[in-house]
């Protein structure tokens, strides 16, 4: 699939991740839809129109159904077609399990799993009418290897996998293709707050000894989205971090 | 609007989306098993209908023939107008 003038929506992307997958779109010449729980900062905004693109905000809150349905249709309204849909909106509450709440759970699965679901669901009227269009999930190693402290979140992101494939599977009927993509350690402000001794040992356990960037993990939402004969997977991208 | 128009508009959205010839498509027709339409045939059938005549279709259990669709869709248009 060419980008040149697709419209990609990339959820949770006024920044980290989001961001650095928004802005590879906008490199190749896609339309962006921003969103996030708050409107994008007017730097965010610019630096996306500073690829020559379109640039739409759209704050909403994935864990609404009506607020994501409002949302989408509000694409549709400015532009006829949505190729590209990144789920990458997603939080974490880390607590070991004998501290974890219900809310504490559930509110992680809420938002990264429900919240993606939410989403696609939202997009499948219009995209298969269209006979096209590409899911890009953002699940996580921690998705496939568990985690202490991260119940909730590992949980989440396992069911990220599972849905992927069921949506890959039911959407390829009208041709559409869903993926997910792992990441492991990525400099992020998530990262950035852990103890330097806790990154030390971390750093320790990846092949290749040091974090990943939001770029490379954007480079791998880009191939997702351009090679129409890759469905159904999960691509880690984490130095070498869970490989068997 | 009359049964007829109903079925008309109806006979349209199924030929359109399954690609079958319209005299296929009578109100005896079982839109899965005659028309060979899988689940996200009808579910775009539905999405189509739902459109067409502005009305809501929570459910697809019960409807099997077209003659099933155009009696739902009259009765739909029917509450709609008393609303």
């Amino acid at each position: 699939m060419d980008l040149t003038d697709k419209t990609v929506l990339v959820t949770g992307s006024t920044q980290g991740i989001g961001l650095a997958i928004a802005q590879a779109f906008a490199k190749q010449g896609a339309n962006i839809v921003i969103n996030g729980r708050h409107a994008a900062s007017r730097e965010v905004i610019e630096a996306i129109q500073g690829e020559n693109v379109t640039c739409w905000d759209l704050s909403a809150d994935i864990t609404d159904p009506d607020a994501v349905q409002k949302m989408i249709d509000s694409i549709y309204e400015k532009t006829d077609h949505l190729d590209i849909v990144v789920n990458n909106a997603g939080i974490v509450n880390d607590k070991l399990l004998n501290r974890m709440s219900e809310t504490d759970f559930s509110q992680v699965i809420n938002t990264n799993l429900t919240g993606t679901f939410n989403v696609i669901k939202a997009c499948l009227r219009p995209m298969y009418k269209a006979r096209k269009g590409a899911f890009i999930n953002m699940a996580s190693v921690i998705g496939l290897t568990g985690n202490i402290g991260q119940a909730n979140y590992a949980a989440s992101k396992a069911g990220i996998i599972g849905l992927t494939k069921s949506v890959a599977k039911e959407a390829a009927l009208r041709g559409l293709r869903c993926n997910a993509i792992a990441p492991g350690m990525i400099d992020t402000a998530m990262t950035a707050q852990l103890a330097d001794k806790v990154k030390a040992e971390i750093l320790q356990q990846i092949p290749l000894k040091r974090l990943g960037s939001t770029d490379e993990v954007a480079q791998v939402a880009i191939f997702l989205a351009e090679n129409d004969y890759i469905t159904g997977q999960t691509i880690t991208v984490d130095g070498g971090l869970t490989m068997q | 609007m009359t049964n007829d128009e109903i079925f008309s508009k109806v006979q349209a959205i199924i030929v359109d989306q399954t690609g079958e010839d319209a005299d296929k498509v009578t109100m005896t027709t079982n839109i899965k098993q005659d028309l060979d339409a899988d689940s996200l045939d009808i579910f775009e059938v539905i999405n189509e209908i739902e459109d067409e005549f502005d009305i809501k279709i929570e459910t697809e259990e019960g409807i099997e023939t077209v003659s099933d669709l155009v009696t739902f869709v009259e009765k739909q248009l029917a509450a709609k107008d008393k609303e």
